[in-house]
């Protein structure tokens, strides 16, 4: 594709993030839109994660966007024109003290009053929603049944494939490396392949979101945490239906729809060195958590295993809006969970940036927030 | 090769045909890890042994550009598929 000079928005990062905020903008009206990719499509964080959508989370803005983000999903398809691979076997939360199923329940009022309906289930029950379940050792479980997984890859490409269709240029393996200030706003962003001038500029980078930032001269207090997961080979269905988390177990585990299992635990001294390899010791780990979870699962064969980054903040919240530089707009800091929270950040930042009302107010999610010590911590990540 | 090949299963893991192959390229990816993410081929019990070399190809010829010239996918572990059993006996 023929480089282009000039732009009204310049997206830097072409994840599930990126993509989706492409959409919408030229979605409510901005035409001339342009994406940097570094890589190929889903060569970062978004290809690499478990992708679980969730509406049980333990803030209340947490909770207003995956409910929102849900819905989204549940239309996708439709909207974009291209399978998602949505499957809503539920979220299965899984507490082992009295402490930390105090705290899930204490979650759940909070899902509860805003309109999510996960609700608390027996020992018996959880194991009729994944019947290959041993949980004798867990004291109890709440669950979401609208809560599920979707394809990454499938939903990156379906939001780039609609994104082209009305006009927006991605451009990959082209890396930002300079953000072109001039008094107090961006004008303009620096590539591999050239400059670009631009009228917004948009940080949806991820994990390196924070080297990005900073070549506006925003400082913002990110990083990225490397974790890694696991494939097996396909098998019947029916095996993991929901996507099965605990946060003191620190796993993860669904079964997609053609029969895989993908697994993930997040890593002892979470590693923050950007080496996108998978480890010997998580494999064997993550091996015997499966077994002593789902001990039928013993004779499956892994396929493959790999790591990707968390883009990490220190609330465990996202960052979005605009930064002390006007037009140098931020969309990350998902900590692991833009995948299912891309959709509905790509649709309140472009409603947002073309005159309309978000339909989620996301000026609390602000990076100035940390200066200011008013943190917005999320209990419930692994 | 023409259109008629097109019901040609290229990736037997995964049961991916040359026809969905070429939808995919022409719809501008034009690597072998981008083909991957898209449909899967590549992904199956043999990791793209025996469909990734007839991928790459595909993209050279349909792109017009050398095949050395073609991104291949990644390489990832384990070499050949492992039973979660004997992987977990053996971290203890």
């Amino acid at each position: 594709m023929e480089w282009k000079n000039k732009a009204d928005v310049v997206v830097i990062g072409g994840g599930i993030i990126g993509t989706a905020t492409a959409y919408n903008l030229a979605k409510f009206g901005r035409k001339d839109v342009v994406v940097l990719e570094k890589g190929a499509v889903c060569s970062g964080s978004t290809g690499r994660c478990g992708a679980g959508i969730r509406a049980q989370w333990g803030t209340e803005m947490n909770c207003r966007l995956g409910l929102a983000c849900l819905d989204i999903f549940e239309q996708l398809d439709d909207e974009l024109g291209l399978p998602t691979g949505l499957n809503q076997g539920g979220y299965l939360l899984v507490a082992y003290t009295e402490k930390e199923f105090e705290n899930l329940k204490k979650g759940m009022a909070l899902q509860n009053g805003l309109g999510v309906k996960s609700r608390v289930v027996s020992l018996s029950e959880a194991r009729e929603i994944c019947p290959a379940l041993d949980a004798s050792d867990a004291v109890g479980f709440t669950y979401h049944a609208r809560d599920g997984h979707a394809d990454p890859f499938l939903t990156t490409f379906a939001y780039l494939e609609a994104a082209k269709r009305l006009g927006v240029a991605y451009f990959k393996h082209t890396e930002a490396t300079g953000v072109t200030v001039k008094g107090d706003k961006a004008v303009g962003v620096d590539t591999t392949r050239g400059h670009i001038d631009a009228d917004v500029v948009i940080n949806c980078a991820g994990p390196y979101a924070q080297y990005i930032a900073k070549l506006g001269g925003i400082d913002i207090p990110n990083w990225g945490e490397r974790h890694e997961a696991l494939i097996t080979e396909p098998v019947d269905p029916g095996v993991c239906p929901p996507m099965l988390m605990s946060f003191s177990g620190n796993y993860y585990i669904q079964q997609r729809p053609h029969g895989s299992i993908i697994c993930g635990v997040s890593p002892a001294g979470h590693p923050q060195d950007f080496k996108l390899r998978g480890t010997w010791q998580f494999i064997t780990h993550m091996s015997g958590v499966l077994k002593k979870m789902l001990p039928s699962v013993k004779d499956i064969r892994v396929v493959r295993h790999w790591s990707g980054l968390y883009d990490m903040t220190p609330d465990g919240s996202p960052i979005i809006g605009e930064t002390d530089v006007k037009n140098f707009y931020h969309s990350t800091g998902y900590s692991g969970h833009g995948f299912m929270l891309g959709p509905i950040a790509g649709r309140i930042l472009a409603q947002h940036l073309t005159g309309g009302n978000p339909d989620i107010d996301f000026s609390k999610l602000d990076y100035r927030r940390f200066a200011r010590g008013e943190l917005i911590i999320e209990p419930n990540i692994t | 090769m023409s259109d008629k090949d097109n019901d040609i299963i290229v990736c037997r893991c995964e049961e991916i045909t040359l026809g969905e192959i070429r939808e995919w390229i022409d719809r501008g990816y034009g690597s072998a890890g981008e083909i991957k993410r898209a449909l899967r081929a590549g992904m199956g019990p043999c990791q793209g042994r025996g469909c990734q070399d007839i991928i790459m190809r595909e993209i050279s010829r349909r792109l017009n550009i050398p095949l050395d010239q073609v991104e291949a996918g990644s390489v990832r572990p384990p070499v050949k598929p492992i039973k979660i059993g004997l992987l977990a006996d053996r971290g203890e």
